[in-house]
This record gives C-alpha cells, sequence and structure tokens, in this order.
C-alpha cells in the first residue's frame, strides 16, 4: 500500500488521518459506505427459520424431480464449532446457501451475576466470559470503574497491565493459530501453537500466579507488583517466540495446501464488515486499518511503538496472517515494556479504593476496620455511567457500567467482540463449500464463553 | 508524541461545546465523564441514527438496555425527557472523529417497543435479540425476533429488575454434610 497523491491531497481535510506517522497505515479513503442493509438482504444469507419451522420440513413429501435444498445441523458437539457454536446449514448440494448460528448453549447470566457482585468482585466475574483473552475482560472492566471512580492509575500499574495484556493477546493469537491448523487439516501446528502458547502461560502465571482466569487486573491497579525476576522470564520468552514465528510460516504460509483452503475462502468486504459491527482482525482483513489501541489510545499505547496490521482481500488467508503478524506486535511492545517499566506503586493510593498493607492491618485498628469493609462491603461508586473499550484480540470490547452510587453495579453490560462478529459468519459462507464453512469459522476465532456470557 | 496525545484527548474526551451541549438531530444532548448521550425520543431514533450515520458514524458498536425500576439510579436526563422504567442504549462510533456517541431512548414499562435498527446497521441483529430476551423490549421491523440466550421456552426476562437471582438446587454425590 501506497499514499497516493490523491490520498495525500484528502489528507488536509481528515486531519486524524495526519495524527499517526505510520504513513503506509494511515486509515485508506474510504468507498462511499452505502447502508450495509442493501447489500446484505440482497445476499440472504441468513437463515431465520425457528426450530419448529425447520422441523415441520419433515413431513413435507419430497418430489425427486424437483431441486431441493437441504437443511442439515452442525454443532453444538463438533471439533471445529470452538465450543458449543451450532450452525444450521441450508445446502444446495455442497455448496451453503443460508445460514443460522444458533448459539446460548453457555449462556450462564454473567451480567446478571455482575449486578450481585461488588465492584472488587466484579473482575472474577467478567474474566471468565473470554476465557482464551482474560486480561481484557478485567482490563476493560477495571478501565470502566475507574472512569466513574475518578482514579488516576499510576504509571507502573498501566505498564504492567499493558505488559500482561500483550502477553495475553500473544497465548490467544497462538490459541487461534493452532485451532485453525487443526481445522483445516494442519492438525501438526495444533501441538506447536499449543505449546508455545504453554510457555505465554507460564510467564503469565509466574507473574499473576493463575494461567487463566487471572483477577489480576483489578479497579485501582493490580493485584500485585510483577515478581523478581520477571525481566528474565518475559525475555526468555520474547527471544524463544519469533524464530518459532518462522517455523510456522513455514509449515503454514508456505504450504500450497494451507494457502489453498483459505485464500479466497470467506470473503467480506468493509461495507459488510461495518454494516454487520465487525471489529478486530476480521475489519482489519478488508483493509480497513482500526485498531483502538493506535486510534483511541488507552493505557499508554500512545508511548509504545508498534503496527497496526491490515490485509487487503478481507478472506480467511488475511486474518490469519494478521494475527500471526500480530504475535510479532506485540513482541515489540512486550520488549519495550520490559525497557521501560517505570518505578512506582502498582495500584492507586486512594484510601477509598485501595486495602491497606498487611503490614498495617498487625498494628492499626483502624487499617483492619478498613480492610474489613472494603472486602465485605466493597468501596461506594459515584452514579453515572460510562462506556470503555479495549482491543481485544477478538476486536472492540467494551463495558457499560451503570452506577447507583451503591457497592454494586446497578447494569454491567459487556460488548463481547465474538458475539457480534458471529454475525459475519453466514454471509462469509454464503456461496462457499461446507467444508470451506469449517475455515470460515475457524477464522473469526469466536469463544463462546463471551459470546454467550 | 505530541500528536498522540492530542489523538487521545481527542478519543477519549471530546471538548465540550463551550455553550453547552447543542442538540444532535433535534434531540437534546448531555455530557458526562466525557461521554456524549443523545436523547430522541422513540419515533425519532431510526432517523436520529439514520441520519448521524451518514454523518459518519459509521459502525452500531452496542444495543443494550437498563431496567431503571423504581428508579433506583440517579439519571441525568435533558429537560423535556421523562424517564420511563426501560433505557435503550445504543452505542455508535465515528472512525474519522474518533469519538463514540451513547442514543438513549426512554421505554415505558408498558408498551416496551421500539423502533428496530436494522435497517440502518444490520449488525444489530443480534443485539436487538439480546434485549429483547434478558429484557422483554421488541424492536419494530426486526427480521427474526426471537430468543437468543435463553430457551425458547423460557418464561420470563432475566435482566429485568424484577427477576430474582435464582439459585437451583445441586446435589454433589458424596456430599458430606454440613460442616
Amino acid at each position: 500500500m501506497t499514499t497516493t497523491d490523491a490520498q495525500a491531497a484528502e489528507g488536509t481535510e481528515r486531519p486524524v488521518a495526519a495524527v499517526t506517522d505510520e504513513g503506509d497505515q494511515e486509515i485508506a479513503p474510504r468507498r462511499a459506505v452505502a447502508g450495509g442493509p442493501e447489500v446484505l438482504r440482497e445476499m440472504g444469507s441468513v437463515m431465520r427459520l425457528s426450530e419448529a419451522e425447520v422441523a415441520a420440513f419433515g413431513d413435507v413429501e419430497s418430489d425427486p424431480t424437483v431441486a431441493t435444498t437441504t437443511i442439515m445441523n452442525m454443532g453444538p458437539q463438533h471439533p471445529s464449532t470452538h465450543g458449543v457454536l451450532r450452525l444450521m446449514l441450508e445446502l444446495d448440494g455442497e455448496r451453503v446457501v443460508r445460514t443460522k448460528p444458533v448459539i446460548g448453549y453457555l449462556h450462564t447470566g454473567m451480567e446478571k451475576t455482575g449486578e450481585e457482585l461488588t465492584y472488587l468482585q466484579g473482575p472474577t466475574n467478567v474474566t471468565r466470559m473470554d476465557y482464551a483473552a482474560p486480561l481484557f475482560n478485567e482490563l476493560v472492566f477495571s478501565l470502566t470503574t475507574e472512569k466513574l471512580l475518578g482514579v488516576e492509575v499510576p504509571e507502573r500499574a498501566t505498564w504492567i497491565r499493558m505488559l500482561l495484556c500483550e502477553l495475553n493477546r500473544m497465548s490467544s493469537h497462538l490459541l487461534f493459530l493452532a485451532t485453525n491448523g487443526m481445522d483445516v487439516g494442519a492438525v501438526s501446528m495444533l501441538i506447536y501453537g499449543w505449546r508455545e502458547r504453554e510457555e505465554t502461560l507460564r510467564v503469565l502465571e509466574r507473574i499473576t500466579g493463575l494461567r487463566m482466569n487471572h483477577n489480576f487486573i483489578r479497579p485501582g491497579g493490580v493485584a500485585a507488583d510483577v515478581p523478581d525476576g520477571w525481566e528474565e522470564a518475559v525475555g526468555e520468552l520474547i527471544e524463544m517466540i519469533p524464530p518459532r514465528l518462522d517455523e510456522y510460516e513455514v509449515l503454514l504460509s508456505d504450504q500450497p495446501i494451507y494457502r489453498d483452503r483459505l485464500q479466497g475462502v470467506g470473503v467480506i468486504t468493509a461495507e459488510e464488515a461495518i454494516a454487520l459491527g465487525a471489529t478486530g482482525p476480521i475489519l482489519r482483513s478488508t483493509g480497513y486499518a482500526w485498531d483502538l489501541r493506535r486510534d483511541m489510545p488507552y493505557l499508554a499505547y500512545d508511548e509504545v511503538d508498534f503496527d497496526v496490521v491490515v490485509g487487503s482481500y478481507g478472506d480467511c488467508f488475511d486474518r490469519y496472517a494478521i494475527r500471526l503478524a500480530e504475535v510479532r506486535e506485540s513482541i515489540k511492545i512486550v520488549a519495550q515494556v520490559l525497557d521501560r517499566m517505570p518505578p512506582g506503586d502498582y495500584r492507586v493510593q486512594d484510601k477509598k479504593v485501595t486495602p491497606p498493607p498487611r503490614a498495617r492491618i498487625d498494628e492499626s485498628m483502624e487499617a483492619l476496620i478498613h480492610h474489613f469493609k472494603i472486602f465485605t462491603e466493597g468501596f461506594r461508586v459515584p452514579p453515572g455511567e460510562a462506556y470503555t473499550a479495549v482491543e481485544s484480540p477478538r476486536g472492540e470490547l467494551g463495558c457499560y457500567i451503570v452506577s447507583d452510587g451503591s457497592a454494586k453495579p446497578y447494569r454491567m453490560h459487556v460488548r463481547g467482540p465474538s458475539f457480534v462478529n458471529i454475525q459475519t459468519l453466514p454471509h462469509m459462507m454464503r456461496d462457499g463449500l461446507i467444508a470451506d464453512g469449517v475455515a470460515v469459522i475457524s477464522s473469526v476465532d469466536p469463544i463462546m464463553g463471551e459470546v454467550d456470557r | 508524541m505530541g500528536d498522540a496525545d492530542a489523538a487521545r484527548s481527542d478519543g477519549d474526551r471530546p471538548d465540550p461545546a463551550p455553550s453547552g451541549p447543542e442538540p444532535i438531530c433535534g434531540a437534546p444532548v448531555t455530557v458526562a465523564l466525557g461521554e456524549t448521550t443523545v436523547h430522541p425520543n422513540r419515533d425519532e431514533l431510526v432517523g436520529v441514527v439514520r441520519s448521524l450515520r451518514d454523518d459518519g458514524w459509521l459502525m452500531c458498536l452496542d444495543v443494550t438496555a437498563v431496567d431503571h425500576l423504581a428508579n433506583a439510579a440517579i439519571r441525568t436526563l435533558p429537560e423535556g425527557v421523562e424517564p420511563e422504567r426501560f433505557e435503550v442504549v445504543v452505542v455508535l462510533i465515528s472512525h474519522e472523529r474518533r469519538e463514540r456517541l451513547r442514543i438513549k431512548v426512554q421505554v415505558p414499562a408498558d408498551d416496551p417497543t421500539v423502533p428496530s435498527l436494522f435497517e440502518v446497521h444490520p449488525g444489530t441483529e443480534a443485539l436487538e435479540r439480546e434485549v429483547f430476551d434478558l429484557f422483554g423490549i421488541a424492536f419494530d421491523g426486526h427480521p427474526d425476533l426471537t430468543r437468543i440466550l435463553m430457551p425458547e421456552d423460557w418464561d420470563g426476562h432475566p435482566l429485568r429488575k424484577d427477576y430474582a437471582v435464582g439459585r437451583i438446587p445441586v446435589q454433589f454425590k458424596g456430599d458430606p454434610g454440613p460442616r
């Protein structure tokens, strides 16, 4: 992609585009985005039939002289549906005509639960939504709570959060690479991807104490300072991963069978992705450079150097290549955090939010009461409402909290990127082969815990 | 560096207009915590969202609702907007301005119906189904308004405030009994 004269001329009208210094990655001049519905209605790729309506077709006498379509069920128990996604497929032979994603098999009412938990307990709840990237859930919940509280998190806490999130992005994308390989037949990739993911999780375990569902990022900062020797552990990891990624390139990117399975499959345009609300690698695969870390920076992403990776065709291969490249970008960010980790406190010293240090409890009655109050009653959050979003490995992960001034959120809503992204499935699978459907599901990388919540 | 800071303040905290927030598409506006909220009424909703889309608010990120039963939460509504039990909350984003915009519509309890945004942003289909499922708010013009997360034969709408948090007794094998 080069910046053409037309783009440069237009740049004067779009001052925001001039903000970035990454010339190649400025937001490309947009074609007029005609309201998506017109496009989508024409395609008619979403099947909107209930169970009962579908079941009623069973009684219809079939006439062998008339061409008919078949309705087939795929999932929820299927190795390549990534958990419990179920698809109702209308097939014309081997060709997919319409699709209906059926979800809810993992619904556990986490938003309702969130109304019963204090703000301090909240991260334990939200961390279980996107279980492949739990730290992002904790982060977005904490950021929203802090916005309502009006507290400023110390610099060190911000950088620890950034370190953890980028490590988590690496582990999440490595999980994708592993399962994507397996889904399209490169089964050995599962072992390699899992191996590197496990190394990443080991570092996260070293820092947070847990491999998954860390509950480490909390309103006011993080749960503890990084442990001694974290630099070595992280340093070894980011030394080890890049050569392994080169091996993946040999195993997957350079392999003709793998490319044939993904290239040109599941194509989506930028207009469709925007109309359907798709974010993250799906949107970026269409060539639309939109990454919250760069475009609406949070934490300290405006102080680190990294590239936003975009595709050009919007197909499954682009989505794979973007995620592979994003692991490298995350390593770049982690390396910068390693060099520049600021000294200071790992949580805000605000008596209303922070429990007193353990040593104080032994000598001060007030500290004991204070500690007890924070962990039983919780801290009160001023009335108001806030929406914050972060760039999770799957797209815009948003959290909307309404506070009524008590210690529990009045309403806690999480905008899961997978939940919205799943709507692109019918459009990407339309007119493809049923075998390609597996590649498409895999490339959307839905995490059902976040879809169903 | 300075540019990046400018982008951040643009994105996170749009400076409120000096003479108070101006109405957007004829609907009153409030600004709190740096977030702008537009308060159209139910009939204006689709028109407002459509003209905002043509104005660069390209993507609808989120549709959700809040149940203000008994008005427990303290609400900041502009003059002329009557508080009702339900609030449908829509979040739009403009990639050019790098801003988000919240739209809130008051929905009365005795007629929980809102026009659907499907015609403007087809990506709201699943989100509106979720609100219908969990709050019982119907969306007029939605192509397939059915339950999405709860089973099809489920009674009630769990995220309403008068829907109690239930517990299902689970009997564990080899339970040693109360300690």
